[in-house]
């Protein structure tokens, strides 16, 4: 049976290069980089390449590079850690209605102690209106926090613009980069922004590795507190085979960005074409433009998303859909709600990301295995008889 | 962001193929009940003859767990008596499809409410009709 994998905001394989980089970190090169000894000066010098890696990246300066586990852990330090550190000027939060749960939660933790915060809406295509992020701006705000694009929808974000008005302001701003890092360019100079998350694992590099880029002169409390590794910015012996393989991975992210962002554009619009001309009553969602390179998402109508995950596993294809179903908590997602999506339409949410390893012919096997399981479960649907019989189709 | 759930293959051959699906056009019983966990719909649709259901049908808005109970259900009932059918539980239904994962459970209360308001609605006409020939 035909394999087409097409969920890389899930999980992305580890490039072969990536690999070998890491592997001599998990054997023989094991020291520790706060050893004194020669062990861990081979260390160091890896944990230093990998900051330098990573920096170039998104144009950064090394010592700016934080590594923690993941982007979890870099959106968290970046909401508790900047909120506790300027606690004396104020305690008022400002973030995005659509932001990853690593951000929206942390936020939420914050508001059940000593901080308020404030959810930014967003347009139908979950796009941030930098106004609206202007009048959330209080005296007392210490953080505005918005993602440069989202991974769900993926509707890029005018995040030069929202920085601007943040930095008017005079407040922080931090962007969760971990959907949009190596696909489009993302200069933290050029945007204006004061701190960055990126993920490994959705860069082709090991799960378990973040970083976190905080602009020198923003304070920054350490969520995990311990030895004064990542210059007392988190504690904890470093990750160092995850940060190699990570460090590998952003170098490659940055030599190929133009070409991978022109490959998976490609491939996307072949996909959402395709998609659209052959399923009726089918609505992409995100902004239909300024949207990452990787991401097809979609809502078709009538039918649950769980149901249309199984049946296209059983063909071979491996998807995610933001349907209450498919969720563990059985709440619809909370990006497609922000978006103004029904309940009912939110439930056949589907999502491709498309990844390096995809080609042509997987999206032309999806745009034959797709119409039929649709039209299948239609016929199930009282939802598409009702609509048939109101007149439609 | 997602996870499906661990079906065993009883839910998974229901769910590929399954039985009775569609409408009754002369239904002697129609049952539509909503899922409000999760906002999904489910519609049975029975044909009553000497007191048995000549025929069950359904359509389902749902996931694949709710598409397998749909399914099971309808063959469950089909054949039986009002009173046989109206004694499906939830529990039957999650039996006979070999378990289902603990947060799928609530899917199958939607087969057998379903049906068995499909069962009061076919009651109610019945006596309905008993009062205009009385
Ligand atoms: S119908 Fe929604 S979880 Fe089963």
């Amino acid at each position: 049976m035909a394999e087409v994998y097409l969920d890389h905001y899930a999980a992305t394989p580890v490039l072969a290069e990536v690999a070998d980089a890491m592997r001599p970190y998990l054997t023989e090169d094991f020291g520790n980089p706060s050893s004194l000894h020669q062990r861990g000066d081979t260390a160091r010098e890896a944990l230093y390449a990998a900051r330098e890696q990573v920096a170039a990246l998104i144009g950064a300066q090394p010592e700016e590079i934080t590594f923690v586990s993941g982007g979890t852990e870099a959106n968290n330090t970046a909401v508790k850690g900047v909120s506790w550190a300027a606690r004396r000027k104020g305690n008022h939060l400002v973030v995005s209605s659509v932001e990853h749960f690593s951000v929206l939660n942390a936020a939420r933790t914050m508001a059940k102690f000593d901080f308020e915060m404030t959810e930014v809406g967003v347009d139908d295509y979950g796009m941030v209106d930098p106004e609206d992020v202007r009048a959330a701006i209080r005296d007392d705000t210490v953080l505005v926090s918005v993602m440069a694009a989202n991974g769900e929808i993926g509707t890029v974000q005018r995040t030069a613009d929202i920085a601007a008005v943040a930095r008017e302001k005079g407040v922080p701003f931090h962007t969760d980069a971990v959907a949009a890092a190596g696909y489009i360019p993302l200069n933290v100079t050029d945007l204006g922004v004061d701190a960055m998350s990126i993920a490994s694992d959705l860069l082709y590099g090991p799960k378990g590795a973040g970083a976190l880029w905080v602009r020198k002169g923003l304070r920054l409390m350490p969520l995990l507190d311990g030895g004064i590794q990542e210059d007392g910015r988190r504690g904890g012996t470093e990750n160092m085979p995850g940060i190699v393989g990570m460090g590998k991975a952003a170098e490659l992210a940055a030599r190929d960005l133009a070409s991978r962002a022109e490959g998976l554009t490609a491939l996307r619009d072949r996909l959402i074409k395709g998609l659209m001309e052959t399923i009726p009553r089918l609505r992409l969602t995100g902004h239909p433009s300024t949207r990452l390179p990787w991401n097809a998402s979609f809502l078709v109508e009538f039918i649950e998303g769980e149901s249309m995950l199984l049946f296209l596993d059983q063909k071979g294809i491996s998807v995610s859909s933001g349907s209450a179903c498919t969720s563990r908590a059985l709440k619809g997602s909370h990006v497609l709600t922000a978006c103004d999506v029904p309940a009912e339409l939110a439930s056949g949410s589907i999502l491709f990301s498309l990844g390096l390893e995809n080609t042509p012919e997987d999206i032309d096997y999806v745009l034959e295995s797709l119409p039929p399981i649709v039209e299948r479960l239609r016929q199930m649907s009282p939802l598409y008889a009702k609509y048939l019989k109101e007149g439609g189709g | 962001m997602v996870e499906i759930a661990q079906y065993s293959d009883t839910v998974m051959e229901h769910f590929m193929n399954p039985r009775n699906v569609g409408e009754i056009e002369d239904a002697d019983g129609v049952g539509e009940v909503g899922n409000p966990v999760c906002g999904d719909m489910m519609t049975f649709y029975i044909k009553v003859d000497d007191g048995r259901l000549s025929d069950v049908k359904f359509k389902t808005f749902g996931c694949g767990a709710a598409i397998a109970v749909s399914s099971m259900v309808s063959e469950m009932a089909m054949g039986k008596t009002i009173d046989e059918a109206l004694k499906i539980t939830r529990e039957d239904v999650a039996d006979q499809l070999g378990g289902l994962p603990k947060q799928k459970m609530h899917c199958s209360n939607l087969g057998a409410d379903a049906l068995h308001k499909a069962i009061q609605d076919y009651q109610s006409k019945q006596k309905e009709k008993e009062a205009q020939h009385g």
